[in-house]
C-alpha cells in the first residue's frame, strides 16, 4: 500500500463512535502535516526563482485554482505532489545553469590566458551569471595592425546603453555645451 | 521612510490603536490556525470623493514607492517574509499564487506593467500604499451595509455573495469574509456587489486578512496607515 493509499480515508464508512475520532484526529495530524511540506516545498520554488532570475521563470501554473476553500486531505496530497514534481524540475534546471555559468567562467579564463586562440569569441556577462549588458570579447589590439601582428588582447564592452541615448543627443538642443553649436 | 501624516485621533502611542478582531468559523480556524481577520471603522474626513483624484501627498507616496519598487524587486518580494506567507497560505487554500497574484505581487507586477504606481482614486490609492508599506492587503466596505462583526466561514450551498438582488451565487465551501447574515467578499477575491465603497461614502470598515507567519503588528500597522489617511481633515 502506498503512503497516499495509507493516508487516504473514506469518509463515508461506519464506524465506531471512539475510532472516529480517532480516526477524525489522525486525519487532521496528516493535513497539518501536508500543510507543512507544502509551505516547505512553496519556499524552496520562491528561492530557486528569486535566484535564478532572470534565465529560471517561475513556470506555468501546477494547480488549477477554483477558488479559496478548505482543502481536503486527498486534494493536499495532490498538491503536494504537483509541488514536489515542479521544484525537483527547478531543481534540475538551476544545475544545469549553474553548470552552464561555470563552464562559461572556465571559457573566460580561458580567453584571458591565451586570447590568440580565441580571436572574436564573444562571452555576455549574463552567461557568467551576472547582470548587465556588458560583453567579453577577444580583439585585435590596434585594428588591423594587431590583427596582422597577432596582438589580440581580451576586453569587456562598456555596458549598457544609456537610457536616454548617447551624450551627444541627450544634450538639450536649447542649452550646448560649452560654447559647442547644438545637435539636431 | 516616510508615511502619510496621521489624523490627530489616530495619532499617539501606537497601543492606541487597536481594530476589532473577527471571528472564524471552527472548522476553518481548525485547518488554518494563525489565520484572523481585523477590522476598524474609518470616518472619511478627506473633501472629495473616494473615487476622485487623490490628494498631492497621496499621489507624491504612490510615486516614492514607484521609484523604490523595480524590477528586481518584483522577483525578490516573493522571499519577503510577509509576502511568503501569503503566497504559502494561497497554496492551502487551494490558489496557485503563479495564477492568481498574492495582493503584493499583483500590485508589485502592475507597477512594472504601467511603469509606475498609478492614481486610481483616493481610495484605491489609500489601500494600495498601506499594502505596499506594510505587505498586509486592505479592503473596504459601505459601513452602512454591514450587519454585525466580520468574519470568516465557508460558504453555504446556494448562498448569494451580498443581499443584493444582483448578488451572484457561491459555490458551497467557498472561504468567505462575511457579516452576521452574509458573504460580504469572497476571501481575496471581490467584494460583494452593493457593498463596495461609493464615491460619497463617508463610513468604512476596513478589514485586513492576516495569515500564520505574519505578525499582527503588521495587520493592524496597514489598517492604522488606511485609517490615518482617510481621517485627516
Amino acid at each position: 500500500m502506498s503512503p497516499s493509499e495509507q493516508l487516504t480515508i473514506d469518509r463515508g464508512a461506519p464506524v465506531i463512535a471512539g475510532v472516529a475520532v480517532g480516526t477524525e484526529a489522525g486525519e487532521r495530524g496528516a493535513r497539518r502535516s501536508l500543510r507543512a511540506q507544502v509551505a516547505r516545498l512553496e519556499r524552496e520554488l520562491c528561492a530557486i526563482v528569486a535566484d535564478g532570475f532572470p534565465h529560471i521563470g517561475a513556470g506555468s501554473p501546477a494547480w488549477a485554482s477554483t477558488g479559496p476553500s478548505l482543502l481536503g486531505l486527498e486534494q493536499l496530497e495532490q498538491l503536494r505532489d504537483q509541488l514536489a514534481g515542479r521544484v525537483q524540475d527547478m531543481r534540475r534546471r538551476a544545475q544545469e545553469r549553474a553548470e552552464h555559468e561555470l563552464r562559461a567562467q572556465e571559457l573566460l579564463e580561458r580567453m584571458k590566458l591565451e586570447p590568440g586562440r580565441y580571436k572574436f569569441v564573444r562571452l555576455p556577462v549574463t552567461e557568467l551569471g551576472q547582470r548587465g549588458c556588458g560583453v567579453w570579447e577577444v580583439r585585435p589590439r590596434f585594428g588591423l595592425i594587431g590583427m596582422l601582428a597577432g596582438w589580440w588582447e581580451l576586453k569587456l564592452s562598456s555596458g549598457c546603453p544609456l537610457a536616454r541615448g548617447s551624450r551627444a543627443s541627450a544634450t538639450p538642443a536649447t542649452a550646448p555645451a560649452r560654447g559647442m553649436p547644438a545637435v539636431r | 521612510m516616510s508615511r502619510t501624516p496621521p489624523a490627530p485621533e489616530a495619532a499617539g502611542p501606537a497601543g492606541a490603536f487597536r481594530p476589532a478582531p473577527g471571528w472564524c468559523a471552527p472548522e476553518v480556524a481548525q485547518e488554518l490556525p494563525g489565520l484572523r481577520l481585523l477590522a476598524a471603522e474609518a470616518q472619511v474626513r478627506r473633501g472629495g470623493s473616494l473615487t476622485g483624484d487623490s490628494p498631492p501627498d497621496i499621489r507624491e507616496r504612490l510615486r516614492e514607492l514607484s521609484n523604490r519598487m523595480r524590477g528586481a524587486t518584483a522577483v525578490a518580494v516573493r522571499r519577503q517574509p510577509v509576502p511568503a506567507a501569503y503566497r504559502v497560505f494561497f497554496r492551502h487554500i487551494g490558489l496557485d499564487p503563479d495564477a492568481v497574484r498574492t495582493p503584493m505581487e499583483a500590485a508589485v507586477l502592475e507597477r512594472m506593467l504601467r511603469g509606475g504606481f498609478l492614481s486610481g482614486g483616493l481610495l484605491a490609492d489609500v489601500l494600495l500604499v498601506a499594502l505596499l508599506d506594510t505587505g498586509v492587503p486592505v479592503w473596504a466596505l459601505d459601513a452602512e451595509s454591514v450587519e454585525g462583526s466580520l468574519g470568516i466561514r465557508p460558504s453555504g450551498e446556494r448562498e448569494r455573495l451580498g443581499r443584493s438582488r444582483e448578488a451572484p451565487e457561491l459555490p458551497g465551501g467557498r472561504l468567505v469574509v462575511a457579516d452576521g447574515s452574509a458573504p460580504l467578499a469572497v476571501l481575496f477575491g471581490g467584494l460583494a456587489p452593493g457593498h463596495e465603497p461609493v464615491a460619497n461614502t463617508r463610513r468604512l470598515t476596513l478589514f485586513a486578512v492576516q495569515v500564520a507567519g505574519v505578525p499582527e503588528l503588521y495587520a493592524e500597522e496597514a489598517l492604522w496607515n488606511c485609517r490615518a489617511a482617510l481621517e485627516l481633515p
